[in-house]
C-alpha cells in the first residue's frame, strides 16, 4: 500500500457500524481544518497585487476557502502570497517577515516576478526569484496570472497542505527552527550566507583588474 | 508688449536673453539651452514674467559621445498652452547645476531622482539624498556607461537568443550566481551599512531648526513599506509630537524595477507591454502617452477610428483608477472593503471589456504607433454601450449617494489635508490633487490632443483643495467620463484601425519628444530622445503620481497621524509608477 | 439630520444584500453552474450575488485572451506532425524581455540551416503574456494559449518550457480561438490560390 493510499483508508469498517461511525486519521481532521482557514498576509507588492485584491474582491471572492481574514501582520499569517516584483530594497523586509510569521507556514509566488525575477529581471534592483531567500511551496505563472489561476494556485497549495502528516511536519520537531538571515544593502544586495563567495569574486576581479592594468601598462 | 502678451505668448528666450539663452538647434529638438550660471535668473523670468508657473518635468539626459550630462525642463502655464523646454548642459565629469527647489518646491523629488539615477548634483537643494535606490548604492545606473549586473548587449534583441539559442537563466552566467555586483577588492564583513541613519538625520534637522531652544522628545514613527494603507511598498518615516506631525518624509524605491533603464535597451516597440506595468490600474493611458510621444517622433497620425477607440479606452481606464481610489480611500478611513468590493465590481465589468478588445485585463499592451493592436469587435462595443449607456451612470450615482453624505466621510476628509491653489501649483501636482486645489487644469483641455477637442465635457475643479474635493473632483470626473464615452460610442466610425503596416521594427527619425496626457492620477507624459537607432537613447517618465507625492510632507504637517492615511489615499498614488 | 448619509448609506448595503435573494428566487436554479447563469452575472445587469465559484464554474475567457505563449503545428495525412515554426527569430527578436530562445535545426551532411527548430524555449518565469510574438510571427506558428492552470511546485523543473511541452496541435488552436483561425485559413487559402492561379498551368508551355 502506498503512502497516499494508507492515508485515505486507514481502517476496516464493519458494515453495519458504517452509518454510525466515521473513522478518520488525526492528521486528515488536521490538515482539513489547516487547509480551510489559510489566512494569507495582506500584502502586496506591484502589479500582481491588484489581481490579487479582485480576487478577494466580490467576483472571485476566495473566503469561499476560508482564506478571506487577511492579515496585516505576520503573526497572524499562515500564507505569504509574494504578489510582484521583489526588488532589492524590499527584500530585508520580505525576508524579515517572514522570519516573524509562525510556523506553520507557507509561501506562494505569485507571478513571473516573484518565481524568477519577471520582464524587469534583467534590471539592476530586481531579485531573480523570492525563493533565492525564502523557501516558496507554491509557484504560479503568468504576469499578471488572472484571479482564477491564482485560485488554482491557492488549491494547488491546499493539496499540499492535505498531504502533510504530523509526525513529520517541521514545525513540530525538537530541532529549533532557524530564522533565515537578512540580505543587507551595501554596494549592492548581500546575502550573509554567501560573503565567502562575494569575497573571493571580488578579490578575482581586482586581481584581474591589475594584471589588465599592467598588461596596458607594458 | 502687454501683459496680457507676455502672458501668452511663447517668449523668445534667444532674443530675451542673448547672452545667457540660445536655441536648441540639434536636429529634431526644441526649446533652449541656458547657461548654468543663469539658470536661476532665466527660470525666475518664466515663472514670474512669462506664467510658465508649473514646473511639469526635470529630468536628465547622458550624451556621453559628447561627454555631456543635460538637465531638462519642463514647464507650463496653468491657463493652458502648450509645454515650454528648457535645458542645461554640464560636464559629465562635474555636473553641478543649480537646484530649482527655491523657485519651484515641485522639483524636490525629481531632482533627487535625477541624482540618483545620473549623478546630478543640485546645489542648493535642501535634502540631496539617494530616492529610487539606497544610500551606499554603487554607481549611477543611468549613465550610459553603468552596467547591470546582468548586462548582455547594449540594446535588444540579443544575439544569444537567435539562431543558436541555448536557454539559459541570466544567474548563472554572473559570477556571484545572482544579480548582483560589487566593486573590485570588495569585502563584505568591512562595510557598515547605513541603516537609515542619513533619513532620520534630516528628520531631526528640520526639528532642530524649528525650535533650537527646546528639547522636545519627538519620536519618530515608520509607516510601511509593508503597510495595509500604504497601497504597496511605500514607506513614510514620520516625526511625532504627540499625535502630531512635525514633518515627514516619504521614503520610496522599495519597488524600483529599472523601467528606464530597460527601456533604454528595448526597441521603440518593445516599450510598449512594459509601460502597462508603470500604473498597472490605468495600462491603457500609459500606452496612449507612449504612442503619442513616439508618434511625435515619427509624425504619423492614426486614423479616426482608432483615434475614437482610443478616446474609449482611455475613459473607461479613468473610470476604473476613479473607483478604485475611491474605495481605497474609504478603505484608509476605515469603511474596510465594502466601497472597494463595490467599486472593484465595476471594474470586473470593465476590464471584460479590456479583455475582449485586447487580450488582457490588465497588461493590455493595446496600442501601437500609428495606430491600436486590434481592431474592437462589435461584440465588444456593444458590451461597452450597455455599460456607458445604462450601468455606469446608475452605477455611479449609488455611489454618490452611498458615500457623499456620508458624515464620517464628511468629518474624517472636509479641512483635512488642504492644499491651496498657490501651494499646488509650486508643488507641482496635477490632475485630481491640483484641481480639487481650484486650478481647472487638465491636459485634455489646455493642450487637447488625439480628437480631444471634439467632445463637450466639462473640467471637474474643487474650491477647497481638501480631502473631500479631491473625493467629488473624482466623482465628478467619472461622470465627465462617462459624457465623453456616450459621445465618442456614437460617432465611432468604421475604417481602418491602423496608419501603414503593422511591423515589429519602426524607423524613428532622430529628436526628442513630449507626449503627455491627462491621465486619471494626473498628467502622465513621456520624454524620449531618439536618435535615429531602434532603441531610445533617453526614455523618461513623467510619473504624475510621483510627483504628486510632493505635496504629501506639506499636507500632512501639523495634522494627525490617522490623517495622514487618508491623505495619502487621496493622491491615489500606484507604486509601479512612483517607484518605476 | 445627523446620521441621515450614514443610514443611506447603510440602505444601499442592504439592497445589495437583499437582492441576492430576490435575484435567486426569479431565476431559480439555473442561476448557478450554468453557463446561462455565468453570463448573466458578468452582464452589465447583474444583481445580487456576483461571485464565479471557481473551479466548479469557470469564467470563460474571451477568444484574444492571451497567457503563455504555445506554438502550433498540423497533423500530416500520414499522422505525422509537421510544426509551422520556420526558425525565421522573429518572435525571438520581438520579445520584449526577451524570453525566447530558439535554435535553428542545421542539416547534417551539408551544414546548411533547415527552416524548422531543433529547440525551442520560452522561459515564463520571464515571459511577461504580451503577445507580441504572436502578433508579429508571419507563418501563424506560435499562438497565445488561454490555458492558466499552470501552478507549480517547482519552477526550476517546470517553468522553462521547451519544444515538446509547447507544442500544441491547429486543432486545439482552432478551438480556442475560432475567428483568427478560420481567418488565417481563408488568407492562406486565397494566397495559394492566386498562387496557383499566377503560375502557368503545366504542360501548355511551348
Ligand atoms: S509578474 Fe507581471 S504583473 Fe506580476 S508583478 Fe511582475 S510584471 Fe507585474
Ligand atoms: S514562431 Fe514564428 S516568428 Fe517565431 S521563429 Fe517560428 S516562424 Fe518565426
Ligand atoms: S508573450 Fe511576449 S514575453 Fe512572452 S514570449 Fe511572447 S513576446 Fe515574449
Amino acid at each position: 500500500m502506498s503512502e497516499q493510499e494508507r492515508r485515505t483508508e486507514p481502517y476496516e469498517i464493519p458494515e453495519e457500524m458504517k452509518s454510525q461511525v466515521a473513522v478518520t486519521t488525526l492528521d486528515k481532521i488536521y490538515n482539513w481544518g489547516r487547509s480551510n482557514s489559510v489566512w494569507p498576509m495582506m500584502f502586496g507588492l506591484a502589479c500582481c497585487a491588484i489581481e490579487m485584491i479582485a480576487t478577494a474582491a466580490s467576483r472571485y471572492d476566495f473566503s469561499r476557502f476560508g482564506m478571506e481574514v487577511m492579515r496585516p501582520s505576520p503573526r497572524q499569517a499562515d500564507v505569504m502570497i509574494v504578489s510582484g516584483t521583489v526588488t532589492k530594497k524590499m527584500i530585508p523586509t520580505i525576508v524579515r517577515l517572514y522570519n516573524q510569521m509562525p510556523e506553520p507556514k507557507y509561501v506562494i509566488a505569485m507571478g513571473a516576478c516573484a518565481c524568477g525575477g519577471g520582464p524587469f529581471k534583467e534590471g539592476y534592483t530586481v531579485v531573480s526569484g523570492v525563493d533565492r531567500f525564502i523557501p516558496v511551496d507554491v509557484y504560479i505563472v503568468g504576469c499578471p496570472p488572472t484571479p482564477q489561476s491564482l485560485l488554482n494556485g491557492l488549491i494547488t497549495l491546499q493539496k499540499k497542505m492535505e498531504q502533510e502528516s504530523i509526525a513529520t511536519s517541521r514545525w513540530y520537531s525538537k530541532a529549533p527552527s532557524q530564522p533565515i538571515p537578512i540580505p543587507v544593502l551595501g554596494p549592492d544586495l548581500m546575502d550573509p550566507r554567501k560573503f565567502d563567495l562575494i569575497r573571493q569574486q571580488s578579490a578575482a576581479k581586482k586581481a584581474a583588474q591589475t594584471a589588465d592594468g599592467e598588461v596596458e601598462n607594458e | 508688449m502687454s501683459d496680457l502678451q507676455t502672458q501668452t505668448l511663447v517668449p523668445q528666450l534667444d532674443t530675451i536673453f542673448p547672452d545667457w539663452v540660445r536655441p536648441d538647434d540639434r536636429a529634431g529638438y526644441q526649446g533652449y539651452i541656458v547657461e548654468t550660471e543663469h539658470l536661476l535668473a532665466v527660470a525666475k523670468a518664466l515663472r514670474d514674467t512669462y506664467g510658465y508657473d508649473l514646473l511639469s518635468s526635470v529630468t536628465g539626459v547622458d550624451y556621453l559621445p559628447e561627454g555631456k550630462l543635460e538637465v531638462v525642463y519642463h514647464v507650463f502655464r496653468t491657463t493652458g498652452g502648450p509645454i515650454f523646454v528648457y535645458k542645461v548642459q554640464v560636464p559629465r565629469d562635474n555636473p553641478v547645476v543649480p537646484s530649482l527647489v527655491p523657485l519651484y518646491p515641485g522639483a524636490e523629488l525629481q531632482e533627487r531622482e535625477a541624482y540618483d539615477l545620473l549623478g546630478i548634483r543640485f546645489e542648493g537643494h535642501p535634502d540631496l539624498r539617494r530616492i529610487l535606490t539606497w544610500e551606499g548604492f554603487a554607481g549611477h545606473p543611468l549613465r550610459k556607461d553603468w552596467h547591470e549586473p546582468y548586462f548582455e548587449e547594449e540594446a535588444k534583441p540579443y544575439k544569444s537568443r537567435w539562431p543558436e539559442g541555448q536557454v539559459r537563466r541570466a544567474e548563472d552566467l554572473n559570477p556571484f550566481a545572482d544579480n548582483v555586483d560589487y566593486p573590485a577588492g570588495f569585502d563584505p564583513e568591512s562595510l557598515v551599512p547605513d541603516a537609515d541613519d542619513t533619513l532620520y538625520k534630516t528628520l531631526f534637522r528640520v526639528q532642530q531648526a524649528q525650535h533650537p531652544e527646546i528639547k522636545t522628545d519627538a519620536i519618530v514613527v515608520n509607516l510601511g513599506p509593508q503597510h495595509p494603507s500604504t497601497h504597496g511598498v511605500f514607506r513614510m518615516v514620520a516625526l511625532l509630537e504627540g499625535e502630531k506631525i512635525l514633518d515627514l518624509k516619504p521614503v520610496m524605491g522599495y519597488l524600483h524595477r529599472n523601467h528606464e533603464k530597460i527601456a533604454e535597451r528595448n526597441t521603440f516597440l518593445q516599450n510598449m507591454p512594459f509601460t502597462d506595468r508603470l500604473d498597472y490600474i490605468a495600462s491603457m493611458s500609459n500606452n496612449f502617452a507612449y504612442a503619442l510621444a513616439v508618434e511625435k517622433l515619427m509624425g504619423v497620425q492614426p486614423p479616426e477610428r482608432a483615434e475614437y477607440i482610443r478616446v474609449i479606452m482611455a475613459e473607461l481606464t479613468r473610470i476604473v483608477s476613479h473607483f478604485i481610489a475611491v474605495g481605497f480611500l474609504l478603505n484608509d478611513l476605515g469603511a474596510f472593503f465594502t466601497p472597494s468590493l463595490y467599486g472593484i465590481k465595476e471594474r470586473e465589468l470593465i476590464v471584460d471589456i479590456f479583455e475582449m478588445v485586447s487580450g488582457s485585463r490588465m497588461m493590455c499592451n493595446y496600442f501601437r504607433f500609428g495606430g491600436l493592436a486590434r481592431d474592437m469587435s462589435p461584440e465588444a462595443v456593444q458590451k461597452t454601450k450597455e455599460l456607458v449607456n445604462d450601468r455606469l451612470p446608475r452605477k455611479i450615482d449609488e455611489f454618490d449617494r452611498y458615500l457623499t453624505e456620508n458624515e464620517i466621510v464628511r468629518q474624517r476628509c472636509e479641512g483635512v489635508g488642504v492644499l491651496t491653489p498657490e501651494d499646488a501649483i509650486a508643488l507641482s501636482a496635477t490632475g485630481p490633487v491640483l484641481r480639487a486645489s481650484g486650478v481647472p487644469y487638465d491636459v485634455r483641455r489646455a493642450e487637447p490632443y488625439s480628437i480631444y477637442d471634439r467632445f463637450e465635457f466639462d473640467v471637474a475643479y474643487g474650491l477647497h483643495g481638501d480631502i473631500y474635493d479631491r473625493y467629488l473632483v473624482r466623482m465628478e470626473e467619472m461622470r465627465q467620463s462617462v459624457r465623453i464615452l456616450k459621445q465618442a460610442l456614437r460617432d465611432l466610425p468604421e475604417g481602418p484601425i491602423m496608419t501603414g503596416k503593422p511591423a515589429y521594427q519602426v524607423r524613428v527619425p532622430a529628436g526628442e519628444s513630449y507626449g503627455r496626457v491627462e491621465g486619471p492620477k494626473g498628467e502622465l507624459g513621456f520624454y524620449l530622445v531618439s536618435n535615429g537607432k531602434p532603441n531610445p537613447w533617453r526614455y523618461h517618465v513623467r510619473a504624475p503620481t510621483f510627483i504628486n507625492l510632493t505635496s504629501l510632507a506639506p499636507m500632512s504637517r501639523g495634522g494627525k497621524v490617522a490623517d495622514v492615511v487618508a491623505i495619502l489615499g487621496s493622491i491615489d498614488i500606484v507604486l509601479g509608477e512612483v517607484d518605476r | 439630520m445627523n446620521g441621515k448619509g450614514i443610514l443611506s448609506g447603510l440602505l444601499i448595503t442592504l439592497r445589495h444584500f437583499v437582492d441576492t435573494y430576490l435575484e435567486d428566487l426569479k431565476v431559480g436554479r439555473k442561476r448557478y453552474g450554468t453557463a446561462e447563469g455565468i453570463e448573466m452575472r458578468r452582464s452589465s445587469d447583474t444583481r445580487g450575488i456576483f461571485t464565479i465559484q471557481y473551479p466548479e464554474e469557470k469564467l470563460p475567457v474571451p477568444e484574444e485572451f492571451r497567457f503563455v505563449p504555445f506554438l502550433v503545428y498540423d497533423v500530416k495525412e500520414d499522422g505525422e506532425k509537421a510544426v509551422r515554426c520556420t526558425s525565421c527569430g522573429i518572435c525571438a527578436k520581438v520579445c520584449p524581455p526577451q524570453c525566447i530562445w530558439i535554435e535553428r535545426s542545421v542539416d547534417a551532411a551539408t551544414g546548411k540551416p533547415i527552416p524548422t527548430p531543433a529547440e525551442f524555449f520560452i522561459d515564463v518565469d520571464v515571459c511577461m503574456n504580451c503577445g507580441m510574438c504572436a502578433e508579429f510571427c508571419p507563418f501563424d506558428a506560435i499562438r497565445m494559449d488561454h490555458d492558466y492552470e499552470m501552478a507549480s511546485y517547482d519552477r526550476h523543473k517546470h517553468h522553462i518550457l521547451n519544444k515538446e511541452r509547447l507544442l500544441k496541435p491547429a486543432s486545439y488552436y482552432a478551438e480556442i480561438r475560432p475567428t483568427s483561425y478560420r481567418r488565417e485559413e481563408a488568407e492562406k487559402a486565397a494566397k495559394e490560390a492566386a498562387k496557383a492561379a499566377a503560375r502557368p498551368p503545366a504542360g501548355t508551355a511551348a
